[in-house]
């Protein structure tokens, strides 16, 4: 490959290292870069938690007392057992993020520059993912706090209530991923996000999230029981031991194992949707 | 030898469109190679696959030597790309962009800060180096844009329309910086629609429209190729066209064109300001008064439309189409 040299070929880039180590690194820049982003549009931020938080209050205050959760119509029973849910739905919209990130960073030419230069072929998706990730793991705590702060208690130990947070992260995660393949997938930014969260909707209405799955009727049931979503807010109220005193767990298999469940549906997530994205990252440009 | 940039029969098509239809391209080392065509004519998707954005669907293409489509990411070493969106990241500072790109071409973080230092002093970004490539202008974004390219001086650059929307200051000061970088033995492919911009910086200029090379050589080649000088004269008054026109198709070498309306006689000559002097005292002797007259040698512009049937620029309604980039316009 060196049949060629000009005089001004010198420095030319470093041999990469390839390999892991070469992703990792690459990732990590890009991670970096998103995050600078993020504190230059502090904005992104501050809409992220607001519409959690609005989620919370009219959940809380206006279902609350309407809605039986295991027999009991107490709002405070109510409140416990919703947060799980307003959480799993809150770190699914890093979906939308993602998808409008990339969807931008396609429009502006970003990605071309990125493509251009000899670097690890999926760290552009996972340097974004890994960012949203970080930007997640920020709304969930200011939420956390404000679901203290409504009255919601966890009733375990502090590494069950992590588990439950971890698992919610990597459920996030997963769906970041879901929403590079559409930011890539999509011509412009605006339709990355409606794109991002159209299908979002029912999605997480059609699940255990807002209501117990067993008050609806048999054919919604069934898919609610099995939606990805379901298991890993199921998950987190056992974690987090927010399942009220009456409940009965659904029969259904991702609903009796649902920690395990949760964990396979995330990695099942990321294992198709990353490969599904990096393979079109390489290949598609706009 | 082949030259530092080679490509033959390279063809891609995008749905029904023959974006490329077999286009081949040599350019050797330290030189510089102007693509120009207008819009839609298959330029940026040239671009695009010699910097190993797109595949062809056929062809081959070296570049720096390496096979573009075996071993792209060795080609990507050795090359610098900068497009014609400005890519940099806009809410990042001019450093941060610099320093990201250097450590994306595989530089050590601390190699990647001082390249970076360097560059924005080269490209006088020093006193915006802190702030958001978002405030600034449309040329400082335009020479990040090319620092970026340069962070590893690679020998082969790729600028698809560096200009465009450029103010005539910005273009200057940008070609000024690209002379610079050929003058230091980087090999450059340059894609415009502005003649003037291959005329002033290409050593040799291929010429595209519908995804297919329709002529090349140098400027003064290209020039020669549409017939050479004319001599153009206006005429004060409607009846003096016809003596003119006797003594223009007298001193000229080929047929003699008549405006009436404008009274503006064109035939094309050899003899240079020789002949020119010699046409004006004829005219004088046949008392023809000359309102405008002048020896006009044929700008790319003439050549484009020669060998297109339209100019250049007539394409450039479909500039929308290029928007998203990547998707050349099917004009």
């Amino acid at each position: 490959m060196t049949t060629t040299t000009t005089p001004a070929a010198r420095p030319l880039a470093p041999r990469p290292r390839g390999g892991v180590a070469q992703s990792l690194a690459d990732s990590l820049v890009v991670a970096r870069r998103n995050i600078i982003r993020l504190t230059r549009i502090p904005e992104m931020i501050v809409f992220g938690i607001v519409q959690p938080v609005m989620f919370v209050v009219l959940f809380s205050y206006v279902f609350g007392g309407s809605i039986s959760v295991g027999g009991s119509l107490s709002a405070s029973d109510y409140r416990e057992f919703l947060m799980a849910g307003i959480f799993a739905q809150t770190v699914t919209f890093a979906t939308a993020g993602a998808g409008a990130g990339i969807a931008d960073d396609m429009h502006k030419g970003l990605i071309d520059r990125f493509r251009s230069l000899p670097m690890a072929r999926g760290a552009v998706l996972t340097g974004r993912t890994l960012a949203d990730l970080v930007q997640t793991t920020l709304t969930l705590v200011v939420l956390a706090l404000v679901a203290l702060l409504v009255g919601w208690r966890t009733h375990t130990n502090a590494a069950e209530v992590l588990a439950g947070f971890a698992l919610l992260l990597l459920l996030g995660y997963a769906f970041s991923w879901i929403g590079a393949l559409i930011g890539l997938s999509v011509r412009t930014p605006e339709a990355a996000t409606s794109g991002g969260l159209i299908w979002l909707f029912p999605l997480t209405f059609v699940s255990n999230a807002f209501v117990p799955a067993e008050n609806m009727p048999t054919f919604l049931r069934h898919i609610a029981e099995w939606n990805p979503f379901s298991a890993t807010v199921q998950a987190s109220r056992e974690l987090f031991g927010n399942l009220p005193p009456g409940y009965v767990t659904p029969d259904a298999w991702p609903m009796q194992n649902a920690v395990l469940a949760s964990v396979l549906w995330s990695v099942l997530i990321i294992t198709v949707f990353r490969t599904l994205a990096v393979r079109k990252y390489r290949s598609a440009s706009a | 030898m082949p030259g530092a940039i080679h490509a033959e029969g390279l063809v891609k098509t995008f749905g029904d469109v023959r974006a490329l239809d077999g286009v081949d391209l040599d350019v050797p080392e330290g030189t510089v190679l102007g693509l120009l065509g207008p819009n839609g004519a298959g330029k940026t998707t040239t671009v695009r696959v010699l910097t190993t954005l797109i595949r062809p669907d056929s062809g081959s293409a070296r570049v720096a030597g390496i096979d573009v489509l075996k071993h792209p990411n060795e080609v990507r070493r050795s090359i610098g790309l900068s497009g014609q969106f400005a890519a940099v990241d806009e809410y990042l500072t001019g450093r941060e962009n610099l320093q990201m790109v250097g450590q994306l071409y595989q530089m050590s973080r601390r190699d990647a800060k001082a390249r970076a230092v360097e560059l924005l002093e080269r490209f006088h970004l020093a006193d915006a180096a802190d702030r958001p490539a978002k405030t600034y202008s449309g040329g400082m974004r335009r020479r990040l844009d090319l620092a970026a390219a340069l962070v590893v001086s690679p020998p082969v650059m790729f600028m698809d329309e560096p200009t465009t929307g450029l103010d005539p200051r910005n273009r200057q000061q940008l070609w000024d910086v690209i002379q610079e970088l050929v003058g230091a033995g980087t090999t450059l492919l340059l894609t415009t629609q502005y003649l003037e911009e291959a005329d002033h910086l290409a050593d040799d200029i291929c010429v595209v429209d519908h995804g297919r090379v329709i002529a090349r050589g140098t400027s003064d080649e290209l020039k020669a190729r549409t017939g050479g000088e004319r001599v153009e004269v206006v005429v004060h008054r409607p009846d003096e066209i016809e003596p003119a026109r006797e003594v223009l198709a007298g001193r000229g070498k080929g047929e003699v064109a008549v405006v009436r309306h404008t009274r503006k006689l064109t035939v094309p000559v050899t003899g240079g300001a020789k002949l020119l002097a010699e046409v004006i005292r004829d005219l004088d002797a046949r008392g023809v008064e000359i309102d405008d007259i002048g020896l006009r040698r044929p700008t790319l512009d003439d050549v484009f439309i020669s060998l297109t049937g339209h100019a250049a620029e007539s394409a450039a309604a479909d500039d929308e189409a290029s928007d998203a980039p990547g998707k050349e316009s099917a004009a």
